[in-house]
């Protein structure tokens, strides 16, 4: 009764179903530009119209102040001597860059370092073809019911926990596991790939693959879809046979997925997989699996310098922001769009 | 779907709808040779195979009584006969039946919160120009960016008294953003025709929320659900640090033990286990199968709203 009347006196109308929003909405595509606020309408009266949709948003907003914006508070412990047992973060003496200092000057933090980046680089240039190259499979699959039986597959192991996928492997390629098994019958003993640290950053980006590489395909099948099936048609008319055409059309429909994600994943770098690596440290030992993540957990939860471990997890943090910006330059400089624009 | 970042206005032809490619191979196209589609199919195969193949050794290992694994001298590949003895073994009580009840009532538990904090917030902010709309969206944004970090995480969640809590299972990766906006812009694309004359008669937000968006917004709730349970589901780091009375761990953790450290649950089915009657490497395969039925079950069902739910997520931001 009360929004009928409000409607009727054409008071505080209801934003995003006015005309200028009806617009907006036929072309989905369009970005939803941000509407100026309808004239005659106060601060408190937008607040009253709009104070139901406020309530909505307070448990996610409460949620996400009190365990992610706390917690980045919560780092000035890099800045302390932190006391475990009793004076917590309000009690410990600021030492100023103390943790950091000692952090720069370990040769281990260093060692870890060049580890993440190498295991991210394996997998960068041993990952990030196979989606692509399983997305141009697929999309010259004509037949529905095979794409579809084939996508269902090749999605699954992207659910399984990493637990799950490391067992897994460990029953595949452990000392234990099949292969093993039958080397073992045909006389070949200490089979064992699980436990093996010079190999550990091609069993990693392998389990990587078999998990997520089938997800991965998803972007670009999208991308693949959106492409005009006439540019096809035109160009086969023209003579262009089927590489010519892939190496014409589909490619450079992919061209700026490849650069958003190549962006990202390099922005991505001090990321090589935690719960995957941390699971598998035990096996092949921390000289070969330790990464930045591992390092902090390490250094910080198992034992108990929460300092030092707060002020590696700091510059991994800021590093990593610094890539994305580096990585999104670079993408301007090609000509491609990146994670955001330039505008 | 991480192109969410991206401005949506300058990213050119909208993938929203499929292009129909259900007419097979049209007719411009030159007919295949038939090495070319060997080895297409061939490859298909091996791809496929890949996956299946571990999978199908596990369920049928675990399938096997301990003669024809002693056989086998392992793995087995082919089943000569079926027993169901080492998942009664694990599900008659025992560590493994608790860790499993375990990870399911936080799997419910954790995902029926979460979505509805996500719908909530998602519809909440889904009409531009409502009031602090903008400020929200960027408190929510920034936290894609910036990680606060595991030690300051830590530290806060023991500091309020979680640990051992299952509450720790569940509140410190509750909500997860990008599932909010995939919500959003599905909720932003409900005809606003239908809203108006909801509201002419009389509807305030929460019914238009319950009455007309959600049943909508069907296939994208059905997408994110299935992503906030996988999680729940899977998650294994949360309990490692936060848990560390083993009568609260879920399954994962089992997993692990039983798996990776090869530990030999203790009660009833370790001494099964160590008297012979079942095969350890049989009851570490049931394990492995109980984490990974669910998964398998679930994710077929909602196949075909992915690509819907993560393109939409990809091009309205």
């Amino acid at each position: 009764m009360r929004t009928r009347v409000r409607v009727a006196a054409g008071l505080p109308r209801h934003p995003g179903t006015d005309g200028t929003a009806r617009q907006e909405h036929a072309a989905p595509a369009a970005a939803p530009t941000p509407k100026p606020p309808a004239p005659g309408i106060t601060r408190r009266q937008r607040f009253r119209r709009d104070r139901t949709l406020l309530l909505m948003t307070v448990p996610a907003v409460v949620l996400l102040l009190i365990f992610n914006y706390v917690p980045l508070l919560g780092n000035v412990v890099a800045f302390q001597e932190y006391d475990v047992y009793g004076a917590g973060i309000t009690g410990s003496p600021f030492v100023g860059f103390e943790n950091f200092q000692r952090l720069f000057e370990d040769y281990r933090f260093w060692e870890v370092i060049g580890n993440t980046l190498s295991i991210t680089f394996t997998q960068l240039i041993l990952f990030f073809p196979i989606p692509i190259a399983l997305a141009l499979l697929l999309n010259s699959v004509f037949n529905d019911r095979v794409r579809a039986w084939v996508q269902g597959i090749v999605y699954l192991p992207h659910f399984f926990s990493w637990v799950l996928v490391i067992t897994v492997f460990q029953q595949m390629f452990g000392g234990a596991g099949l292969i093993a098994q039958h080397l073992r019958q045909h006389g070949v003993d200490g089979f064992d790939l699980m436990t093996n640290p010079g190999l550990f950053k091609f069993l990693v980006t392998w389990q990587a693959v078999w998990k997520d590489a089938g997800w991965g395909v998803i972007v670009f099948l999208a991308a693949l879809s959106a492409v005009n099936p006439d540019l096809y048609e035109a160009a086969a008319v023209d003579g262009a046979n089927r590489w010519r055409r892939m190496w014409h059309i589909t490619l450079p429909a992919l061209r700026p997925v490849i650069a958003l994600l190549l962006v990202l994943r390099v922005g991505d770098s001090l990321n090589a997989g935690f719960e995957q690596i941390l699971l598998q440290r035990d096996a092949v030992g921390p000289g070969a699996s330790e990464i930045l993540d591992t390092y902090v957990w390490w250094t910080g939860i198992k034992t108990g310098d929460f300092g030092y471990a707060a002020a590696a997890g700091i510059f991994k943090g800021v590093f990593s922001v610094l890539l994305v910006l580096l990585a999104n330059r670079a993408a301007h400089l090609l000509g491609e769009q990146g994670v955001y624009s330039k505008k | 779907m991480t192109a969410i970042l991206t401005d949506p206005d300058s990213r050119g032809a909208t993938p929203l709808e499929k292009i129909d490619r259900t007419g097979g191979r049209p007719v411009w196209e030159e007919q295949p040779s038939a090495i070319g589609q060997g080895i297409k199919g061939l490859s298909l195969v091996v791809v496929c195979l890949s996956i299946l193949a571990p999978l199908w050794v596990v369920v049928v290992t675990s399938l096997s009584d301990s003669r024809t694994i002693t056989e086998a001298g392992g793995l087995v590949l082919w089943p000569k006969t079926i027993t169901f003895r080492s998942y009664t073994e694990l599900l008659s009580g025992g560590i493994v039946t608790r860790a499993a009840l375990v990870s399911i009532v936080v799997t419910l538990v954790g995902t029926a919160f979460s979505m509805a904090v996500s719908i909530l917030c998602a519809y909440g902010l889904s009409r531009t120009g409502s009031f602090a709309h903008r400020p929200i969206l960027m408190t929510l944004m920034l936290t894609m960016f910036f990680g606060a970090g595991l030690i300051p995480t830590y530290l806060l969640v023991t500091g309020i008294g979680l640990q051992d809590s299952y509450w720790s299972m569940i509140l410190p990766s509750a909500i997860s953003v990008f599932n909010i906006l995939v919500l959003r812009s599905f909720f932003m694309g409900v005809a606003p025709e239908l809203i108006d004359s909801a509201r002419i008669d009389g509807a305030g937000e929460w019914r238009i929320l319950f009455r007309i968006i959600m049943p909508l917004s069907r296939a994208v709730i059905a997408v994110v659900s299935l992503f906030y349970a996988v999680g729940y589901w899977s998650q294994w780091f949360n309990a490692s640090i936060y848990i560390n009375d083993s009568e609260k761990y879920p399954l994962q953790m089992i997993l692990r033990q039983i798996v990776l450290k090869q530990e030999v649950p203790p009660g009833a089915m370790g001494q099964a286990v160590s008297s012979g009657a079942i095969s350890s490497l049989s009851v570490q395969m049931a394990v492995m199968v109980l984490a990974l039925v669910p998964v398998a079950v679930l994710s077929p069902f909602v196949q075909k709203h992915f690509h819907k739910g993560m393109l939409i997520g990809a091009v309205k931001g």
